[in-house]
């Protein structure tokens, strides 16, 4: 199972080239158009690349970190959040702790980030830090550690500065166009038809490159993300503790401050708060969470066969997981645990249920109406004006005859 | 002369694949060791968390004394077997764990202890001490299980029966059946 990483290298390497690929195309279209050398052109996609990625590389979970405000803790800071992170690098066979960051906002969310998985952090709001419960803490911290494990940090960093590259380079382009173009263009050689070809090729990858770079991230990160919530499973034994984190997680609203666009796919769920989210699943950079609720609950076991087959059942198709890591991994079932102590209802939930619906039932008949119970377990409330004598009860179609059993209790009755 | 060139081909790619399987299973191996270290670690860290533990909650227990020597016999035993094997280390550990269980179960009597500042960091770092054996275990089992699988399956298997790879063996922690704490009335 631990092979996973390798696979989605070659995965990624093959993503990266062909983002690398459209990058150089465009560069190439656009030298031709604008300065008639398609090496210029090639030349400055690779320095605004080689220059973003200097950026990203050196700077970037500091910059991301610094946006999102985010200020480092000690062990003695938070005990029960060290303890957790350190759970689950224990559990994740990361070599060297990551840092832990905490950041001062109501939102719920968390992310990793760092280029490698010798240096790299994992941040958490404050809000979600008080809301969950140590479970559901693992789950998210899992799902943060698997980012880090199976180095989709580096990818995606890579992949969005591509992006980032892509974007640039065909929002200049378009701005020169508009501007100067007119008189450029013509001088396009070879004139006529080739030219013309020339530039409407140039013309349609400038608009199409920044929206299918943005798809392929899009994919990328969705994938990384199922990718991620099958590991935290694996790690924790315990899949429910993130589901039900996920679900706190999408019932509030606010969005987290410092978030954007390109930061995105580093959260836990999607740092921006929209209106008809499924309607963007395709410009998302993560899964629907009711969805990746269902999929957690619907696993039998633990591992990431398990994960596989309630991602099949919930979406039909071919799976998440790849075929390597499976391989090596349907050999044991792997139990799931038991929820932790403090995760356990304070109350005991069916004592409670059971004494609301007394209270009800007393108020009921108070108004005078009738309780008959239904073979089928249900109990039926007649109104104290009922006209027929029998009822059929709604659940399972059976005839009921009325018995007055009681009079009223009701002072006036 | 072709035909010398096509051996020497198969030769070297064999060659290749036999070092890149090899090498595979060396690093499983040393993963399987790390996690075993990992396991040590982690149960080091109880046995020194215990003393404490005992030291603070003495004051408040005068009733438990039977719950407090049990716990601190039972690490005693465990100090004594950490060079021991994987079978006789994981029963006595697994006595430790059920002895702690049972003392933190009894701490629910005593509301004053749970007010104590110095108890609740140390319940916190026992509990994901727990925790941690636990995790520690769970990926030592999977190392072991991916070692294993790797020295059974084909082709692997032959490089690993060559060079002498055996497989690991898998770390259990007994924790006896935890026992009925008697009810006491007050009729």
């Amino acid at each position: 199972m631990w092979e996973q990483v390798r696979s989605n290298r070659l995965r990624s390497v093959v993503l990266v080239v062909l983002m690398g690929a459209l990058l150089l195309a465009l560069g190439y279209f656009l030298g031709l158009i604008f300065f008639d050398s398609a090496v210029g052109g090639v030349v400055i996609a690779l320095i605004i690349w080689g220059m973003m990625n200097l950026v990203a590389f050196f700077q970037g979970d500091s910059i991301l970190l610094g946006i999102s405000g985010a200020r480092k803790i000690k062990p003695s800071d938070n005990p029960r959040l060290y303890n957790i992170v350190e759970e689950m690098k224990i559990a994740s066979g990361l070599e060297k702790m990551p840092d832990i960051y905490i950041i001062d906002d109501p939102a719920l969310n968390a992310f990793a980030t760092g280029r490698s998985p010798n240096r790299a952090s994992v941040a958490i709001t404050s809000g979600l830090l008080q809301k969950l419960n140590r479970d559901e803490l693992q789950g998210v911290i899992g799902h943060e550690i698997a980012h880090i494990k199976n180095r989709d940090v580096l990818l995606m960093v890579m992949v969005s500065v591509l992006l980032g590259s892509i974007v640039i380079l065909a929002w200049y382009a378009s701005r020169f166009m508009f501007f100067a173009g007119a008189g450029r263009r013509s001088s396009v050689r070879g004139g006529g038809q080739l030219g013309i070809i020339i530039i409407l090729v140039g013309v349609v990858l400038m608009i199409l490159a920044p929206i299918a770079a943005q798809l392929i991230y899009y994919a990328v990160s969705r994938k990384r993300e199922y990718l991620a919530d099958a590991s935290s499973a694996l790690y924790t034994r315990y899949p429910e503790g993130l589901a039900s984190a996920l679900e706190k997680l999408a019932t509030s609203g606010t969005s987290v401050r410092g978030a954007n666009k390109a930061t995105a796919p580093m959260y836990i769920v999607n740092p921006f708060r929209k209106k008809g989210i499924s309607l963007q699943s395709l410009t998302s950079t993560h899964p629907p969470v009711a969805e990746r609720v269902r999929i957690l609950r619907a696993m039998g076991g633990a591992s990431l066969t398990d994960y596989e087959q309630a991602y099949r059942q919930a979406k039909g198709g071919v799976g998440v997981i790849p075929a390597t890591a499976l391989a090596l991994d349907g050999a044991k079932p792997m139990a799931l645990r038991a929820p932790s102590a403090e995760a356990k209802p304070v109350e005991d939930f069916p004592q409670r249920i059971e004494r609301a619906r007394e209270t009800s039932g007393l108020v009921w008949r108070l108004n005078n109406y009738e309780t008959i119970p239904c073979d089928c377990g249900t109990t039926l409330r007649i109104p104290p004006n009922f006209p027929l004598p029998t009822i059929k009860c709604p659940h399972c179609g059976k005839i009921n005859y009325i018995v007055y059993r009681s009079q009223s209790l009701a002072p006036n009755g | 002369m072709l035909a010398v060139w096509v051996i020497v081909g198969i030769v070297v790619v064999l060659i290749i694949i036999f070092a890149a399987i090899f090498n595979g299973l060396v690093r499983l191996r040393n993963q399987v060791k790390n996690a075993w270290a990992q396991i040590d670690v982690q149960l080091k860290r109880r046995h020194d968390l215990i003393p404490n533990l005992i030291e603070t909650v003495k004051g408040y227990m005068k009733h438990e004394r039977e719950t407090l020597e049990a716990v601190t016999k039972a690490r005693n035993l465990a100090m004594k077997a950490v060079s021991a094997g994987a079978g006789e280390r994981g029963k006595v550990e697994g006595e430790l764990s059920s002895a702690l269980a049972r003392l933190l179960a009894v701490v629910e009597r005593y509301p004053n202890l749970k007010a104590n500042e110095n108890f609740l960091a140390l319940q916190e770092e026992l509990t994901s001490t727990e925790n941690k054996i636990s995790f520690s275990r769970q990926y030592y089992n999977d190392s072991v299980l991916n070692y294993n699988n790797q020295t059974q399956m084909f082709p692997s298997n032959i490089v690993a029966a060559m060079t002498g790879f055996r497989g690991g063996e898998f770390f259990e922690i007994k924790v006896a059946e935890e026992r009925e704490v008697p009810k006491v009335s007050f009729g």
